[in-house]
């Protein structure tokens, strides 16, 4: 439940903003960021945004997400996917 | 720029060179369900070095509801005219018979909400019905919370209001390290409740009991150089605190949401799974929003708590047993037929267990191959 996601602000409108997840819009309250503005690198929970990232540190984790990403689809094609009991 | 396993494999490689200076064996407690998931699904636990174990604690707020908190949610979503919104995690998890997936199955409304927010502009868009957002979380998700109270009153909108069943981390924190028979040599802080309360909401516990603290971000690298600092504060009998997750986390935290909390909420003593009652862990709507405590608009009256016949939750949840250490685990307790909140949560320790069950076997290599 405590999971936040990185995001790129893309819109400003007062307290509210429309963040971008890897190419997904999501609209996102910017009350606990007030100064984030468009461009921003953020950390997103829960439909607000709790934290601004350095956008390098952000860029870095998207990179080790989709390299994560691309062992974990490397694995399931190989039969190394979730079981289903002990 | 390193690949994901190489630096995996360069993380581990130091974990076990710190491991080796270590006088005795230790046991870590992380207490984040999305760390439990996350070592579990890459595999962490059973690729620490000998000696080092991790335990996961009280970190999944599903879990530590209490049944209590579920039935008075199933309630309220079974009188009429009510909407309860909340978050989907919630959905399956049973109170002492009852689950809100089935009350929505039987016709209660029940709403799953992504934010808060929502659940406020609900009761703005149909005034005729009462709307009562379900506050289930730690810090992280506590300011949600407040935000839609305080917007709500902003609005005017009457028809609003909370069922608070929030948690705090560091009271829990303490009273676990009041258990002597876990004998912790330190925590793994969660990464995202501290981006809200700031690295510097542990100083007191690293002060008073002697405790090293490291607060580590969700990625596996990321958990492991956490763990790097942690078994290296406990080879050298160093009580510290580091933020090992400074991307996100800074000393003194998001001001404004703290604000918000403090402005809604002050701390209660309240009652967890497995812990008990714990002094200043929970939080309860200050004198002013009284009016929007939906246990005081509907009258609800609080419920005795009774554990499920068998079920080890509090054990687990506390680190005093490992999910495999329950007679119901795997049996006649699974992710689709879940008897306890451990199994039943997407980031329950016993749910960790089952899925990736291989992940908690120690291995006699802990070396990872290096995907070229």
């Amino acid at each position: 439940m405590c999971l936040a996601v990185p995001g790129r602000i893309v819109a400003c409108d007062a307290d509210q903003a429309m963040a971008d997840l890897h190419g997904n819009r999501v609209p996102v309250s910017i009350l606990f960021a007030p100064d984030v503005t468009v461009g921003d690198w953020v950390l997103i929970h829960a439909g607000f945004v709790i934290q601004r990232l350095e956008a390098e540190a952000a860029r870095r984790s998207w990179a080790l997400l989709a390299d994560l990403v691309e062992n974990e689809a490397r694995g399931t094609a190989t039969g190394g996917a979730e079981g289903s009991g002990p | 720029m390193r690949s994901y396993s190489q630096a995996l494999s360069d993380g581990l490689q130091r974990l076990r060179e710190a491991a080796a200076g270590l006088p005795r064996p230790v046991i870590f407690m992380e207490v984040c369900g999305t760390h439990t998931m996350s070592a579990g699904r890459c595999g962490l636990p059973g690729l620490l070095p000998a000696g080092v174990t991790l335990r996961s604690g009280p970190g999944c707020p599903v879990c530590v509801t209490t049944q209590g908190e579920i039935d008075l949610l199933c309630r309220l979503a079974a009188l009429p005219g009510v909407v309860l919104c909340t978050y989907g995690d919630m959905l399956r998890v049973p109170g002492h018979g009852d689950s809100l997936e089935r009350a929505r199955s039987r016709g209660c409304a029940v709403r799953i909400i992504y934010s808060a927010l929502e659940a406020v502009q609900l009761a703005e868009r149909e005034p005729q019905r009462q709307v009562v957002l379900a506050g289930v979380g730690f810090e992280t998700t506590a300011p949600a919370t407040a935000a839609a109270l305080l917007q709500a009153e902003r609005h005017g909108i009457p028809n609003f209001s909370v069922l608070v069943c929030h948690r705090r981390i560091v009271p829990a924190m303490t009273a676990l390290l009041r258990t002597e028979e876990l004998a912790l040599a330190g925590f793994l802080c969660p990464g995202h409740v501290s981006v809200v309360i700031g690295a510097e909401a542990y100083r007191p516990l690293v002060a008073a009991h002697g405790v090293p603290c490291v607060i580590g971000g969700f990625e596996a690298v990321q958990m492991i150089r956490a763990l790097v600092r942690l078994v290296e504060l406990a080879r050298d009998g160093e009580a510290a605190l580091v933020n090992a997750y400074p991307e996100a986390v800074t000393a003194q935290g998001n001001p404004a949401a703290q604000a918000a909390l403090a402005e809604v909420f002050s701390p209660v003593t309240t009652r967890w799974r497995g812990l008990g009652w714990i002094p200043d862990s929970g939080l309860a709507l200050r004198p002013r929003f009284a009016a929007r405590d939906a246990r005081r608009r509907f009258d609800l009256e609080e419920i005795d708590e009774r554990e499920p016949p068998g079920c080890a939750c509090g054990e687990v949840l506390t680190g005093r047993s490992t999910p495999r250490d329950c007679a119901l685990f795997g049996g006649a307790c699974t992710p689709l037929h879940p008897v306890g909140p451990c199994m039943v949560s997407s980031e329950g320790t016993c749910q960790a267990w089952f899925r990736y069950r291989d992940a908690f076997v120690p291995r006699a290599s802990c070396n990872v191959e290096v995907v070229p």
